[in-house]
Order: C-alpha cells, then structure tokens, then sequence
C-alpha cells in the first residue's frame, strides 16, 4: 500500500508535519498499525489547530450557544444560520487569514474573502455584503505599507469581482502587528427557511462530486501552516499560501445556488483548510458514513500529483457535493449551463471509513470519525497564568499624565493618529454598494444597514474590538467588544441578534497567552448572554506573533467580533451626521475621569500600558435600552458611540458627515483631556430638534438615564468652551487625505 | 417598450438593473444568456442592457471577452437596426471593444478601483436617455470601476462634441466640471457618450445604484424616467 516515493513513516515523520509524539501513538492506537505517509499526511491536517481547535475548543464550548433564533448551533455546519423573520434566515460568519496575509498580502487576503463566501453560499445562503477587520503593524514602515497595499487590492479585487459589497470594517495600526498582521473577514448571507442545504453525506450507494476549479498543488499543508509559529523563513513555506480566482467563485456561487434548486443534492461543502481530506471526513463524519474516493478521477491541474497532493491540496474555488443517486443528469446540466467542471470522484459508503484509491491501488484507509472536532479528535487543557506585564498596568497612575496646555493643538495632534482618521483611501477601493442594499452610502451610521429586498426588514452589521483594551484587561477588554458591537447596532436602528467571533491570538503552548484567551473568552460569554446575542460560530487563530533573535511577543489578544442585528422597522434607521442647525447635542451614560487605553493616551503621551477604560454591564446594557426606545419614538435626529478619540472624535464625525459645525462647553467636574478624549464606555451622544426635546428629556427622565447638555449644532467652526478649534473644512480635509499621505508616502 | 438585460458570465449587476427596472420602475423586463445567439421577441422600440461587474473575470482587458459572446452578434445587428442599447460600467467597455461606442476605457489614473459618489452634469438632452433632464442640476451618481478612463483621439473627441454625442461630463457638486472633480482621468471629463445614431448609450456610473428613497438617493431614477418618457412609456407611480 505504500507508494515508493512517499517517505517511510516514523514519529520524526509526525513531527516534522506538526504532530507530536503522543499524537503520533494515538494515530498507531487508532490505526491499529503505523499509518503511511498520505494517511499520516490526513490526520496531520484534521488535527491541526486550524481544523481540530485542540486548545480552544474546551473553552469554546463554555460560551453562550443557543438562542430562540438560532436555526444551527455553533459548529454544526460551515456557518451559522438565524432566523431574521419572514420567512428569512441568515449565515454569517468570520474567519481569519492571518498567516497567508503576512507572507503574500494580496493573495492571503483575496482567498481569505473568497472562503468565507464559500462558506456562506454552500449552506444555500447568496452573500448580500461582507466586512473585515484588518490589524497592521506600524504605519511609518515600508514593509506596513506594502502589506496594506497588498491585502487592500487583495480584498477588492476578489468581492468587487465576486459581486459582494463590503459595507464595514475596521483597520488598526499598532506596532505589536508588525510581523504578523491580522486580516478577519466576513460574510453575510440571506436564505429562504427551509432551504438551506447540510454538509453531510447521507446514503450510501449516493455519488459524490467534486465541482468547480481543477486541483493543483497550491495551499498543501496550509492548514498546518496556520497552526504554526510564523518566522524569519515563513516565506519559504509560500507554496503554503492559496491563489484566488473570483471569477470562478462567481459562476461556482451561481451554479451551486442553481444547483440546489434541482432538489439534486443531498449535501455539500466547501473545500478550504484541507481540502478533499476536510470535506470528505466532516461530510461522513456528520452522517456516521464512509465514502470511497479515487483520486484518478479528480481534476488536476498538473500530471503526476502524488495522493497526498491531491488530498491536501487547498486550490480554491472548489465545492464537494453528495448528490441523490440517479439525478446526476441534473447536476451535469447545471454545471455545464456554468462551464464548470462537474466530476464524479466516488460514492458514500456504510463502513465509516474513507477509502482512497490511486492508480488502482488503496492509498489511504482511515476511520472518518477520529479525524473531527467532536469526534476523535485531541482536546487538550493547557495551562495558563497571569501575565507579567499586569504589574506595569496596575503601577500606572493617572495623575502622572500631565493636561494638555492646549487643547485645539493637542486635538490636532490627536487626529494625527491613523487609527482616528477616515479609512476612505482604504474602503473606497471595495465596491460597497452594487447589489443595491446599502443604506449607509448617502446615511452613514455606526453598524452598516443592509435592506433586504425579501422583507421589509434590514440588516444591521458591524465588526469591533480594541485589542488595546483587551491587552490591557482579556475579560472587560473582550466585553467591550461586544458591547460596542451592540451599541453600533443600536446606535443605527437596530437590535443586536447574534454574534460570530475571530479569536486571534498568540502561542497557546505560552501560558501568558492563555491566560489572556481564556479570560477574553469568560468575557466575552458573560456579555453575550446579557446582550441575548449568541455564538454561532466562528474562528481561532492562534500563532500570531513576532519573533526576534532572543524573544517572541504575541500580538495584543484580539478576539474580533461580528455581530448580525435586525431592524425590524426601516424607519428606525438613525444616521450618526447632524441633521440641522439648531438641533441640541446631548451625551447620554455617565462620564468618567478616565484616560485608561484611550488613543489619547497611547498615541498623544506615547503610553502602552494603562487600565482598560470603565466598562459596567449592566451600565451599558441599561444605555443601549434607553438609545433603542428613543429612536423608536422617533426622538433622535442622529446618534452615535463614544469610542476610539473620546466625545471629540465623535462630535468631529458627526459634524464632517452632517457638514454642519457645533458649539458644546464640556463638564467642569472632569479633567478637560478625560473629557473629550477619554474612552470610558457607554456614552453615546445624540441630536434633537428643538420640537422633540421635551419628549426627549421626559423619556430620559423615565429611564433615569443619566445625560448632560452638550451645546448645539450650526455654523462653519468647532468651538469648545468658548474657544475656537478651526473650521470644519479644514478638519475634514485632514481627516479625509491624511491616510492616504501616510501610505502612498 | 421591453428590458432585455444580458447576462455574462461574471455580471454582477445584472440583478442590480433588473429590479429597478421591474420592481422599482414597473417595467417588463427579462434575463439574456450570453449564449443566445438572438434576441427573441425584440423590436426596435425595445432596449438591451448590458449591465456592470466582471464579465469572464475581466483578466485580459474589461469586455474584451465579453464582446465575442455569441449573444453580441445579435446585440449589434439589433443596435444597427435601431433598437435602444445601454451599456453601465462594464457594459460601457463591452460596447466599446464591440465598436458600437468609439473610443476605450483606460485604467483609471490613479491605477487604483474607485468606488464613491460623484456628480454628473448632463451634456446634452439630444438623446432618449438626456432627453428630460435638467442641464444645470449636477446628478449624485456613484461609479464603482477599476477602468473607467474614457479616452479617445483627439480627432474622435473633436466629432463626439460636434455632433453632441458627450451625454454626461464628471463635475462638482457645485456643477463645475473641472480636473478635480474627474474622478479617474478620463478624457474631457467624460462619464456617458451616445454613438452617431444616437441609440446605442454607454456609461461609467451606475445610475441603478441611485434610484430608491431606501438608498438615499433618486438623481439615478432621472434617466430611467427620461429613457422611458421620450419612448412615450407609461411609469406606474
């Protein structure tokens, strides 16, 4: 059974594909004898990190994963399914390319966008929009810009071809990402109930094809790739990195969603991490069947790949289907209407094994059962301890940071900062708006609203996390993120639904590191279930970091969010841009003497480490209740979050995108620079017309909300405490040109 | 009048055109594949449409593929007989490589995909499509392309503007067409032209993506409204 070119298997074998050596028993113990190297090959990738979430997966399972809306539980298929009403339900889900993003930009990114799309439309769901949330390191390096260069025309090119608007995101510059950058993204996708279409293979005797793009050797051993410590010579593991072609994915999405409606197919997967070995084994595992394969029969770009090739191989744009025996004709039919390749590789078998066959010959005979997550494959506990670095943290005192003498210069100053400025040099390379659903084009808001032209309902969507709050403390660090997540929401009109999370962090073999996740997830869980806002699914990344001669340091913890919401009523959608002159500013939630991880602070007096900002959950979940009730009495003329740059930024955003300048005096029980630039949380600040404000403060006064009187909209300037702080066409040409003049320069 | 929207492999706006054809404007509108090699059940008072995206991926040059599918063959003698085509976006470059439309459309000039809201000034009412529209309103219409840098020689610019056939020119929200406000390069600031014939339309911006109140903006409606007016075509309200 062992082809002579193939290496002869020990536990050095093992090692060297990333396995250790009590795995490697485990496999001999599973196997019954030593597995030969394309069987070695298959139970290194599906337990892999990327596959088998061998460290995550016992503290996954501690998050909140069920929820009256919830149509599949997290985990059970590519993505998770939520019923939004009218007969609708929603996949989304985010997932990271961290790895291939780091060593080739442009194609790491693409295909990154390119699965997660496939993803969605192999559940049934068409993609309506995408986000993403990208982490690069110090913006001044050129290394910096040539990555953002790349990933940014990477996504573009794979969604602006593929057909999908990218409606949101967001970008953060900090130097900690300077060798290992971050690149999260999200898809969105609406499907009738009932319709949706299950990655299992049920019933034996059933065909099984593979459709879509011939398989070459690009993207063998990714998964594995992903699973490890990025270094000094990653880039000699390229052919690692996937090569997109969103082309093909656009027919494969039209044929495949075609294809369902035949009522052909019995279940289907994409192929991504692991390719044929990942989609087969989850298939059968998921029916309790088997399949029988032969690898002759699988479209290859290249003669002469060897079995392992073809089965680990992560050529894109590749679907697996287990269609109804005797319907073939149907299938064929479609895929040839698309030009695509529509082959049948194999059948479903009872034995519960997946037989591989090559040249005649059995190449691999494996159980598919111990290959998957829930199945056989390791769960490991490891151990975790505080980080040194806490101390740094706790010795900081608020009293040393000097206020600022003047405060339009420092404002100035502050918006410096590529993490406050507009990101138009970025998004406006995506096409966010064609299949015409985007509401946020001419209304921006803080979660971008989506209509759907199935309902009267829109979709409210965003991605958040301030890794620098969750460095500074994993469990409110990572509360915040979702909190915030669900506060855009709101802010725009809608009610938080359902989340998805990309948990991007360093070695979990650190114990520092573990630390950090497993408190980020305990966070995370509490706030989502006091948010009602279920996990249904997602993503872990672990391995992100740099590595110097003598040292490695993780990234910040960044456990991204992505959270769905549903605006049952489109004339709740609330823009965050003043509306007219005259209208009063208000702050809503209490103020705080807080500086802690604010952006002032890290970038203005060059501060790494500082308390997380004041989070209280019940606090903002009281907020975002008040907010919801406001604009659903139709009281509020614009709203938007305090967040990155404190209640200036937020006023500053609200003024550019209104083109309408205010006046506000700021609370003299605060320190001026806490004040306006402060990040405690749960604030959000608001506009009224002058004919709503009595009903406005009636219902604050109901709610016992606390608020305070900002000042009020109008004129061409910024004036603060009587003071003047320029013109606003001025700000906004800053804000718009300035990241722009930092990449291109 | 009837819609006909062509489908390409790799269209992505095609769904776009059809519903604010159908849904939005009330019209009667169906599906081209790429492979019909004719077009059944059209006359000369109808209108084929050639929408946005990326026909065959656009790897080579935007349309060049596009412009051999055997659905154009029909396209043009249908053009050449008199009968209403518009192209949007990538249906602008397909009608450009098939020689319905002169000139091309270039890379944009700062080599990047520019996707934004622009304003448009509406050179000339001597078409169906410009016929009811108002000359001095600057029209807030997006553009989402990577090659929309619409350029001829000089001698065929010369002609476009003798003979009127410039239909939309890039301008500030103030109206003013100027270098600032072109977006991409292109050649006298040109968004939209018309062939001689003056019913063959090809345009970069995407006026389906600027016709419903739920979107924030109905300037995109204008032409669809104009189009179907000057064909004497009723527009449910």
């Amino acid at each position: 059974m062992q082809p002579t070119t193939e290496p002869v298997v020990t536990v050095e074998t093992a090692k060297s594909l990333g396995l250790t050596s009590e795995e490697f028993d485990r496999i001999v113990e599973i196997m019954g004898r030593t597995p030969n190297f394309t069987e070695l090959s298959i139970f290194s990738v599906m337990w892999s990190e990327h596959c088998s979430y061998k460290n995550s997966i016992r503290w996954l399972k501690t998050l909140p994963r069920e929820g009256a809306r919830l149509l599949v539980g997290a985990g059970e298929e590519n993505a998770g399914l939520v019923d939004i009403g009218d007969g609708l339900a929603c996949a989304f889900k985010i997932e990271s390319h961290n790895h291939p993003s780091a060593i080739e930009p442009y194609q790491g990114a693409a295909t990154g966008v390119g699965g997660i799309h496939r993803d969605i439309f192999t559940m049934g769901a068409r993609p309506i929009c995408s986000l993403n949330s990208l982490r690069f390191g110090k913006i001044e390096s050129n290394h910096t810009k040539h990555l953002v260069d790349g990933v940014v025309r990477g996504i573009g090119d794979y969604g602006n071809c593929f057909g999908v608007p990218t409606v949101g995101g967001e970008v953060y510059f900090n130097e900690c990402y300077n060798q290992n950058i971050l690149v999260n993204a999200m898809s969105v996708g609406v499907v009738r109930v009932g319709e949706t279409v299950s990655a299992c293979a049920d019933g034996p005797g059933n065909p099984v094809f593979i459709v879509g793009s011939r398989t070459g050797k690009d993207g063998i051993h990714g998964a594995t790739f992903a699973s490890a410590d990025l270094t000094e010579d990653s880039a000699e593991d390229l052919p690692a990195v996937q090569v997109g072609d969103p082309f093909q994915e656009k027919l494969l999405l039209e044929a495949s969603l075609e294809a369902i409606q035949t009522g052909a197919i019995v279940g289907m997967q994409d192929m991504g991490a692991a390719g044929i070995t990942c989609s087969t084994s989850e298939m059968s595992a998921k029916s309790e069947t088997g399949m029988r394969i032969d690898l002759d029969r699988v479209p290859t770009r290249q003669d002469n790949m060897h079995p392992f090739e073809i089965l680990l191989s992560e050529s894109q744009e590749r679907m697996l289907i287990v269609g109804h025996k005797g319907q073939e004709e149907k299938l064929f039919a479609v895929f040839d209407k698309w030009d695509l390749e529509c082959e049948q590789i194999g059948e479903v078998t009872a034995s519960g094994r997946l037989e591989f066959f090559h040249h005649g010959e059995k190449v691999a005979d494996v159980p598919a059962e111990p290959l998957v997550l829930g199945g056989g494959a390791p769960v490991y506990e490891r151990e975790y301890r505080r980080p040194a670095y806490f101390d740094r943290i706790e010795a900081f005192d608020q009293d040393d940071i000097p206020e600022p003498a003047d405060f339009p210069a420092t404002a100035r100053r502050l918006l410096e900062s590529p993490n406050l400025v507009s990101k138009r040099w970025i998004y406006e390379q995506y096409d966010s708006m064609v299949r015409t659903n985007s509401m946020g084009t001419n209304a921006p808001s803080d979660a971008a609203l989506v209509r759907l032209k199935e309902s009267d309902k829109c979709l409210a969507v965003t991605t958040d996390c301030n890794s620098a709050y969750v460095f500074a403390d994993p469990y409110r660090g990572a509360m915040i993120a979702v909190a915030e997540a669900a506060r855009n929401i709101v802010c725009s009109g809608g009610e938080p639904v359902a989340i998805t999370n990309c948990l991007n962090f360093g070695n979990p073999y650190n114990p520092e590191v573990y630390w950090q996740f497993v408190h980020a997830i305990q966070g995370m869980g509490e706030a989502c279930r006091r948010f009602d806002t279920p996990v249904t699914g997602g993503n872990v990344s672990f391995y992100n970091q740099s590595v110097f001669k003598d040292r490695t340091e993780p990234v910040y913890p960044t456990p991204t969010i992505g959270m769905l919401g549903v605006v049952d009523d489109p004339s709740w959608q609330t823009s965050l841009s003043f509306k007219g002159a005259g209208d009063r500013i208000y702050l809503l939630g209490q103020a705080y003497d807080d500086l802690g991880s604010s952006e002032y602070l890290q970038f203005v007096h060059g501060e790494r480490y500082s308390p997380v900002p004041h989070f209280d959950l019940e606090e903002e979940f009281a907020l975002q209740q008040t907010v919801k009730k406001l604009i659903r009495a139709g009281l509020l003329a614009s709203a938007h979050d305090v967040s990155e740059g404190g209640l200036f930024v937020a006023l500053l955003e609200k003024a550019m995108s209104g083109a309408l300048g205010f006046q506000i005096e700021t609370d003299p029980a605060f320190r001026k620079d806490a004040y306006l630039f402060g990040e405690s949380q749960s604030r959000v600040v608001v506009s009224v017309s002058a004919e709503r404000e009595e009903a406005f403060l009636t219902m604050l006064g109901q709610h016992g909300t606390p608020y305070r009187l900002l000042g009020s909209v109008g004129g061409a300037g910024l004036q603060i405490d009587g003071e003047d702080y320029g013109q606003l066409a001025g700000w906004k040409r800053e804000f718009d040109e300035s990241l722009g003049r930092h990449l291109t320069h | 009048m009837k819609f006909g929207v062509v489908v390409f492999p790799g269209s992505n706006c095609d769904d776009d055109m059809i519903h604010v054809l159908g849904t939005v404007m009330g019209q009667e509108v169906v599906k081209l594949w790429h492979k019909d090699t004719e077009l059944a059940g059209f006359d000369t008072s109808d209108c084929i449409v050639l929408p946005g995206g990326f026909s065959y991926g656009d790897y080579l040059r935007s349309g060049a593929l596009a412009r051999f599918s055997p659905i154009m063959n029909a396209v043009i003698d249908f053009a050449r007989s008199g009968g209403y085509v518009w192209g949007i976006c990538n249906g602008f470059q397909v009608l450009c490589e098939a020689h319905l439309l002169p000139g091309a459309l270039l890379r944009n000039d700062n080599q990047k995909f520019i996707c934004k809201n622009v304003y448009l000034r509406t050179a000339t009412r001597q078409s169906a499509l410009t016929a009811k529209l108002d000359p001095e309103q600057a029209l807030k219409i997006p553009i989402a392309h990577a090659e929309g840098r619409y350029y001829a020689d000089e001698r065929t610019l010369q002609q476009l503007q003798a003979n009127e056939q410039i239909l939309f020119q890039y301008c500030t929200a103030e109206g003013v067409i100027s270098a600032e406000a072109n977006p991409n390069g292109a050649s006298l600031n040109i968004a939209g032209i018309c062939n001689e014939g003056r019913n063959v339309f090809g345009m970069m911006p995407h006026p389906e993506r600027a016709s419903e109140a739920v979107l924030g903006n109905t300037d995109g409606r204008l032409l669809f409204e104009s189009l179907l007016a000057t064909v004497g075509q009723e527009v449910p309200s």
